[in-house]
């Protein structure tokens, strides 16, 4: 039986899609089969994310309509032949997934897959519910802002007391996920450190994804970071992430400002 | 209880089952209560929405046509009538049943009317501090017996008993509605999220809550201490009737003493509240800050100012 990780945050605009699509290519790259399902019907971007905007003819909705068979709408990746994109439905709205048909489908790609991870839309509302409804373990994206973490906060009461699991009085894993995380602007202590963020969350951390031009690009250009550029600061991060959601046991360091003389004489930002 | 129908194959099923409601006991004159009424809502949009409300006109007593008029005034401002509480009255069909018997939610457990009646004896002494107060003190002044919580129970004859309790008029303005456990039902179905995962008592009238308290949830404990091992979220809210200890960062609102008790006092490890309250008498965020924040402080009432002081 494969688990199912719910990526969310609450808070729109945080990386909750990039998150999802990064996390899922690095652990797909070490040969585990994985499913990434887009349960922002409406708003759909995963499929962009990943490159397959052109390959989407089924999507989620059908399939929980049944007018389409999960296998037809289940896209392989060009890059990796154990990931798989679900994507989901830009012309209907939330309303058309019901709980009984996504309990059904993520039942089935328990039993395919490795991991299945459900990429939340933003908010707290049904489309969010649904996504967290049947998972196992939940990744929750935060900016060290404050506004986005006490969203995260209010997530996570939510996956306390509305999935499956948490009704039924077992455990939900949850990982905090620090994105867009920006050096330089910690240091001046414009944002919230790093500590701050897991105090007021506490729940432990699973990486810290340094703010990067090369993310947005790579989004951009459809392939995951973690693919695309496995080199990149943060891409080493997604990688390292993945690890630690697996279970490995890996120190997670704060990324601090490099600046060397040049770059203090001239100025210049460290990336 | 099962009842086996005339068909052989098929039996149906009838079950006892308690759900918890809002009581509101209309005062005379019954212009000035729906005033209150109406400058509540105004503070609260939304408060009633989905929430099963009982009428308990006792207090009132009203003839029939009186009632027409009162629940379509409720109608008019949305809130729907589930049912009235009115003893020994016989109303006609166009109006919501009659209920009776209702029992108080507490955290002992549902108490009859006789039990209620103690209780409220009990509390006229605070309650009498609280009309003191003039209306320009700054304290949240709310219009009196708005809500509280009753429990339905319908048996096999669909004749329908009401457990109720009367709430802390100091208490109305707040919104934090959180049910006993031994009545949760209605709270999964309705205000679910509020409801915590886990909440142990280790003593009769005290709450301990081991888990931090997330941005969002409500934790309603009228009649005792509330003890929290983690952090208050910003954006979540402690109502106790007694004191409340917590012992990680309290950053969202905590409101004590909540049933008129004076003494009750609000403890924390470190004070990044964004209200504490005692009795009805509060202070915000913005007023304590320098002194008081950040530090390990409590909370707690002197001549009728609340007081916020560093502890040890």
């Amino acid at each position: 039986m494969g688990k199912v990780v719910v990526v969310t945050s609450g808070k729109g605009g945080v990386g909750k899609t990039t998150s999802t699509a990064a996390l899922g290519a690095a652990v797909a790259k070490t040969g585990k089969k994985v499913a990434l399902v887009d349960f922002d019907v409406g708003l759909r971007n995963l499929d962009l994310i990943m490159g397959a905007e052109r390959r989407v003819v089924f999507d989620l909705v059908n399939v929980i309509q049944g007018t389409a068979k999960l296998s037809q709408a289940l896209i392989r990746d060009k890059r990796l032949e154990t990931l798989y994109l679900l994507p989901a439905s830009q012309t209907r709205d939330k309303d058309a997934l019901t709980e009984e048909g996504v309990e059904e489908v993520i039942g089935r790609l328990r039993q395919v897959f490795d991991y299945v991870f459900c990429d939340s839309p933003a908010g707290i509302e049904r489309g969010a519910q649904l996504a967290m409804r049947f998972a196992d373990e939940a990744v929750i994206v935060t900016n060290p802002e404050v506004s986005s973490v006490r969203d995260s906060d209010r997530i996570i009461g939510l996956l306390d007391a509305r999935t499956m699991r948490a009704e039924q009085g077992e455990h939900i894993a949850k990982h905090v996920l620090v994105t867009r995380y920006d050096a330089a602007r910690a240091a001046r202590g414009e944002m919230l450190s790093i500590d701050d963020v897991l105090e007021i969350l506490s729940v432990p951390l699973i990486g810290i994804i340094p703010e990067s031009q090369d993310v947005l690009r790579a989004s951009n250009l459809g392939a995951p970071v973690t693919l695309s550029e496995p080199i990149n600061a943060a891409a080493k991060a997604y990688l390292e992430a993945a690890r630690r959601l697996e279970g490995e046991d890996l120190p997670v360091v704060v990324p601090f400002e490099r600046k060397g003389f040049l770059d203090r004489l001239l100025g210049r930002r460290a990336a | 209880m099962t009842f086996a129908a005339p068909v052989e194959t098929k039996s149906i099923r009838f079950r006892a089952r308690s759900f918890v409601a809002f009581t509101l006991t209309p005062e005379a004159p019954i212009t000035d209560w729906l005033e209150g009424l109406d400058h509540w809502i105004g503070n609260s949009p939304g408060y009633f929405n989905g929430r099963p409300v009982v009428l308990d006109l006792n207090v009132l007593k009203p003839d029939v046509a009186d009632i027409a008029l009162l629940v379509a005034s409720l109608a008019g401002r949305g809130i729907r009538v589930y049912a009235i509480e009115l003893e020994g009255a016989s109303l006609g069909l166009d109006l919501p049943p009659l209920l009776s018997s209702a029992k108080e939610a507490t955290a002992e457990g549902l108490l009859g009317r006789a039990a209620r009646k103690a209780r409220a004896e009990e509390l006229e002494a605070a309650v009498a501090v609280e009309h003191a107060v003039p209306a320009e003190a700054p304290v949240a002044v709310l219009p009196a017996a708005v809500s509280a919580n009753a429990a339905f129970q319908d048996d096999t004859s669909q004749d329908a008993t009401v457990h109720e309790q009367e709430a802390d008029p100091a208490l109305a303005g707040l919104e934090a509605v959180r049910i006993e456990p031994a009545t949760a039902e209605f709270a999964k179905a309705g205000s679910g999220q509020g409801a915590l995962p886990q909440s142990s008592e280790p003593a009769a009238g005290t709450l301990m809550i081991k888990t931090p308290i997330r941005s969002g949830q409500s934790v309603f404990h009228p009649h005792g201490d509330v003890i929290v091992l983690g952090s208050v979220a910003s954006g979540s809210e402690i109502v106790a009737g007694g004191s409340i200890h917590v012992y990680g960062t309290l950053r969202g609102r905590a409101i004590a003493g909540s049933e008129g008790n004076i003494s009750a006092r609000i403890f924390c490890r470190k004070n990044e509240a964004e209200l504490l309250a005692v009795d009805g008498w509060y202070t915000t965020a913005e007023e304590m800050e320098g002194v008081s924040r950040g530090k390990a402080v409590q909370a707690f009432l002197e001549n009728d100012a609340l007081c916020v002081m560093p502890l040890g």
